[in-house]
């Protein structure tokens, strides 16, 4: 159902997905049944004069029964919908699948900025690649991030992989995901986060195994990574975890 | 009319709790969750950093001992008021409570020698978690003495004359609730290592 | 006995704005609540002109830039909830139905009812003066989060912050003040014979309504205090450099955030009922059960608040408990909507305005409410947090009950308040103009949420996937669609000031009520009751088998 509104881009996207369709049809159905019975009582019992109403306190057993059936029926859809949407959540967010590669974010006033491993495949050397506002990743490869803040609260959000975090300063929180269609993506800051907060744009970038590899050759050479680096705003993408712990 | 004429909404009394001791009641209950929500948030910060403990060794055990049996006997006092007022002893119940105020009053007294130490040490509201929540605690609470007071004399001032004696267990009330607020300060800032 | 005689008739002065009556100072919390409901649907206006059009010059305002555009977010949000729906609910009709409800001659604590209304205009010339200061007012969000909040250099706002803060806490204090007054009054100063169960339902409701606030609002006290020190003392209370966590505000703000949508929540839900009952000549289905159900809902909103912190940061664990507690409130709201609508079984149906905008409300919320479903349940909320899903799911609550019930309640006390009758065509007119546009306003940005739109961004031209047409043209509709609403609120200002005048006049009881406020004369002289009334019954003795009248008053004696 989301999808028709915005691509499915990550594994878990379509999680997310059957569970809101899931919701969407167990609560529109009683969202209608409801009004339908509400604006079907209004046109039956509107006022016609020598029509008397009726006494009805609502108390007794037969009365009370009108309520408390749908009662029960309500706490079973909310059985229904609660199973899944924990599950949905429990593999998000609580366990995290082995990664095949790290990548550290970090949200600043106004700017995300990526460090990735060079072809070494380790982070904080010397051949990591920094970009600002651009994030690379390999389609079908499982990405654990590293995400924290310089200053403010901020919140990284992958709409096309239904992916959102806050970023807390003097944190790091750790997130995975897995992209599985090739195509450039919006991240967005969805935290007030100042002025700068609409801003706070970037692209993720899912490309094949091939161009990945491409890429990295044309960036990780340290010499590219100084010029490549950050503008004013964002110096270099990348303090240690243990500075940005401090 | 005049606002001072009592309403009668203000003379009923379908509970049978008279009106002036529900309100207070209330408004302790109100102030509760607010000093609540402060120490619930020291208490949480206090587990999560052992190293405030010894910040917390440079506050003055001693001074604090003593402000505690100040207040307490203060309390007893209130109480002796509340009977006198019971008594209809006006008079008397507007002495005791001067005698309340004056408790709280040196209760000030000790922590304005406390604190003016604390900053002479270089100890400010701005150095370090331990130190932000040890003045912005023991202020608050500072504060609601004060206001006690305050309010307590006006009380004893009616009293004195005989009037709005009802009054007088409601101050109590509210200072006996001031009093058990530091009985949870003292040890949590003082005492707890 | 006669009460006439404690109260002589005072001097205008007095009179109108020192009063300590409890109708008067209802009125200029009246009064004061549609001003700022007009300032703040002012603010909704412009923003959302700059979001139907972008960085267009908006008519009355002009460019709205990044800055000014968080800031008219933050003041919408701040005085619709704070300035807008306590007073009007709580303190408008809390303050002029509570005396006159339960049968005595005003509340028990008057100068203090006094003492609130003063502080709470305080509060509201604190909030607007920010306009004036250098930097201009706060645009952190109505949440506040800190550091953003805490920290000037970060929100560029610092003055405007700590008068937001301390507008805000100002606010807390007018309501809790209000609020005890509340509570003794309906406890000790009820009529003799009214039991506990004879209360009216809107009483109830305001009173547990402000003893929920009472029970939720403190901890924020403290954390406002803590932020005001991390903003001008240097502290560093929420600065997780210096041993503070920013995570302890969102928790203090939510443990009274969520309980707050619940506050102004029950007392709409009072007003519907009064109105129900009156226009389907019905006795509410299952009054106790009602109550009942508030009792559930009151508890369960403190043990909820995390939901709005799934993807804070928080223990991902603990976004279990929450979520399974969300669904839960779910059931216990579900249960009193629908005796609403039972109630209309076997009634027999008056659709005056008030009972129009009554059945709108149960009508609309619904929808409001369900979709609360998607956002409680944590998986879904993962990918809707912060979308304008949100925004729509909580309009689609606040609106029906700050805008819609409060109309209801309006047109239903207008003539008790006034003494004349408003003009029912213009009321059936303004009733149309008010709910169609609402849903046009709203529904489109359901869709956009689901498209992604996050909040709080005054352009979408940094985001390809945000910026297709499609959307664009949504979000059009729906600030056109706002033009109408607001437009339409004339024809209400103008019936409302038209028939203070020229309405027909009321009479003490037009709608054939049964409650107690309905036996003294329009407007009710001061001091009430010229004969202090005895109840017999409950409020909603309608359609009694065999009786020629229909209806039988709370302090009619068999
Ligand atoms: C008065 C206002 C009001 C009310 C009544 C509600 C009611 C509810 N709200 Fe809403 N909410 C807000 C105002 C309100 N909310 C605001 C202002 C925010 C945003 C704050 C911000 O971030 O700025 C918010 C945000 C918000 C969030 C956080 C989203 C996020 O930030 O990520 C969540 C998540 O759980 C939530 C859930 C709910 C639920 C479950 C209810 C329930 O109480 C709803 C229960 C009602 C019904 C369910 C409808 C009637 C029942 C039926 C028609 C039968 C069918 C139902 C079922 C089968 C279950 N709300
Ligand atoms: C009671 C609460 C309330 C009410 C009624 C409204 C009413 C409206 N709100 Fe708002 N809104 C909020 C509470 C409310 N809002 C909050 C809390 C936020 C979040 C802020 C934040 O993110 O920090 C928000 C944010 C918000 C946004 C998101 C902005 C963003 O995130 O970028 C938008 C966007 O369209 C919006 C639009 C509207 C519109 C079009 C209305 C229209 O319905 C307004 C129409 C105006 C009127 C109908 C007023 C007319 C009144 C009279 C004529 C007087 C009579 C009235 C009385 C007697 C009371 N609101
Ligand atoms: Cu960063 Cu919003
Ligand atoms: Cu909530």
């Amino acid at each position: 159902m989301l999808e028709r509104y915005l691509t499915a881009a990550s594994t878990y996207a379509h999680w997310i997905d059957y569970q809101f369709l899931l919701i969407a049809v167990l609560v529109g159905f009683w969202l209608i049944l409801a009004e339908a019975v509400m604006f079907w009582l209004i046109f039956k019992f509107r006022a016609k004069d020598g029509r008397p109403t009726q006494y009805i306190t609502g108390e007794e057993k037969q009365q009370t029964r009108w309520i408390t059936i749908p009662h029960f029926l309500v706490i079973l859809c909310d059985l229904v919908i609660i199973v899944p949407a924990i599950m949905v959540w429990y593999n998000i967010k609580q366990v995290l699948p082995p990664p095949d590669e790290t990548v550290r974010v970090i949200g600043q006033q106004w700017a995300w900025s990526f460090q990735e491993a060079g072809p070494d495949g380790a982070l904080d050397t010397a051949d990591d690649i920094r970009m600002v506002g651009e994030l690379h990743v390999k389609v079908n490869t499982t990405y654990h991030f590293e995400l924290m803040s310089r200053d403010v609260v901020h919140s990284f959000s992958v709409p096309a992989f239904r992916l959102k975090q806050d970023a807390l300063p003097g944190r790091t929180i750790a997130g995975w995901f897995r992209p599985n269609r090739v195509g450039t993506y919006d991240i967005q800051c969805t935290q007030m986060c100042g002025i700068g907060h609409a801003m706070m744009a970037g692209r993720i970038i899912v490309e094949t195994q091939q161009d990945h590899a491409a890429w990295l050759m044309r960036n990780s050479n340290p010499a590219v990574a100084e010029q490549r680096d950050p503008p004013a705003s964002a110096t270099d993408g990348g303090l240690t975890m243990a500075e940005m712990r401090r | 009319m005049s606002a001072s004429a009592k309403p009668i909404a203000n003379t009923r009394s379908a509970t049978g709790i008279p009106t002036a001791r529900l309100i207070t009641w209330w408004v302790i209950a109100s102030e509760i969750v607010i000093f609540g929500g402060l120490l619930a948030s020291y208490i949480m910060h206090r587990v999560g950093h052992p190293e405030w403990a010894d910040a917390a060794s440079h506050t003055n055990t001693w001074a604090g001992a003593f402000n505690t049996f100040v207040l307490l006997t203060s309390s007893l006092c209130a109480v002796l008021a509340h009977k006198a007022a019971d008594g209809h002893d006006g008079p008397k119940a507007a002495k005791l409570l001067r005698l309340t105020s004056l408790g709280g009053l040196i209760f000030l007294t000790v922590k304005g020698f406390e604190w003016t130490k604390d900053i002479h040490e270089g100890f400010v509201l701005s150095s370090g978690g331990f130190w932000s929540f040890y003045y912005t605690l023991a202020g608050l609470h500072g504060l609601h003495v004060l206001a006690g007071m305050i309010i307590m004399l006006i009380v004893a001032a009616d009293a004195a004359k005989n009037q709005e004696l009802q009054r007088v267990e409601c101050i109590g009330l509210y200072w006996h609730f001031v009093d058990i607020v530091w009985i949870f300060l003292f040890p949590l800032l003082y005492i707890a290592r | 006995m006669s009460t006439q005689v404690v109260h002589a008739e005072p001097g205008i002065l007095k009179k109108y704005f020192f009063s300590t009556d409890h109708k008067i100072i209802a009125m200029q919390y009246l009064f004061t609540g549609m001003a700022m409901a007009l300032i703040g649907g002012f603010f909704a206006y412009v923003f959302r002109m700059q979001l139907g059009f972008p960085n267009q010059h908006v008519p009355g305002y002009g460019i709205v830039t990044p800055g000014k555009y968080n800031a008219l977010v933050t003041m919408h949000g701040s005085i619709m909830i704070f300035w807008v729906a306590m007073p009007v609910l709580i303190a408008a009709f809390g303050n002029f139905l509570i005396p006159l409800m339960i049968g005595c001659d005003d509340m028990a604590f008057p100068r203090i009812n006094r003492l609130s209304y003063q502080i709470f205009l305080l509060s509201a010339l604190v909030l607007l003066s920010s306009f004036l200061v250098k930097g201009g007012p706060f645009g952190g969000a109505w949440t506040a989060y800190p550091p953003l909040s805490a920290v000037g250099a970060y929100n560029l706002t610092p003055i405007g912050a700590t008068l937001w803060l301390i507008a805000v806490a100002l606010e807390f204090v007018a309501f809790l003040l209000g609020g005890i007054n509340f509570t003794v009054t309906t406890m000790n100063s009820r009529a003799p014979g009214m039991k506990m169960y004879d209360i009216p339902l809107v009483v109830w409701m305001i009173v547990l309504a402000s003893v929920i606030f009472m029970a939720s609002v403190g901890p924020l006290v403290a954390g406002a205090i803590m932020l005001l020190f991390d903003q001008t003392m240097s502290t560093g209370f929420f600065d997780p450099t210096r041993g503070g966590d920013p995570l302890l505000w969102q928790h203090l703000f939510w443990f009274f955030g969520h309980p707050e949508v619940y506050v102004v929540l029950l007392p709409a839900l009072g007003i519907v009922a009064e109105v129900v009952a009156v226009f389907a000549r019905k006795k509410i289905f299952g009054y106790k059960t009602v109550l009942y159900t508030t009792w559930a809902v009151g508890f369960l909103s403190f043990v909820v608040w995390a939901h709005h912190q799934f993807v804070a940061g928080i223990d991902p664990r603990m976004a279990n408990i929450f979520s399974v507690t969300t669904l839960l409130i779910s059931v216990p709201i579900t249960e009193m909507v629908f005796l609403y609508i039972a109630t209309l079984y076997g009634g027999s149906i008056h659709l005056d305005t008030p009972m129009l905008w009554a059945l709108a409300f149960i009508g609309e919320f619904m929808i409001g409410g369900v979709t609360g479903i998607f956002l409680g349940s944590s998986g879904t909320d993962i990918y809707l947090h912060d979308t304008y899903f949100i925004i729509a799911h909580f309009h689609y609550t606040f609106v029906p009950i700050a805008i819609i019930a409060v109309y209801a309640g309006l047109t239903f006390w207008y003539p008790k308040m006034f003494g004349r009758m408003l003009n029912e065509t213009l009321g059936k007119i303004h009733f149309w103009g008010t709910v169609i546009p609402f849903n046009v306003i709203f529904i489109p940005l359901f869709i956009t949420g689901t498209a992604g739109d996050q909040r709080r961004v005054y352009s979408y031209a940094q985001f390809a996937e945000q910026s297709r047409p499609a959307l664009q043209h949504l979000r059009t509709t729906s600030t056109i669609a706002l033009l109408v609403m607001l437009s339409f609120q004339l024809v209400f200002l103008f019936n409302f000031f038209w028939s203070l005048r020229n309405g027909k006049s009321a009479g003490a009881n037009p709608w054939r009520s049964a409650t107690l406020e309905w036996t003294v004369p329009s407007p009710p002289p001061h001091g009430n009751f010229a004969e202090l009334p005895t109840v017999y019954r409950g409020p909603y003795e309608y359609g009694l088998p065999g009786r020629a009248d229909d209806f039988l008053p709370q302090n009619v004696p068999e």
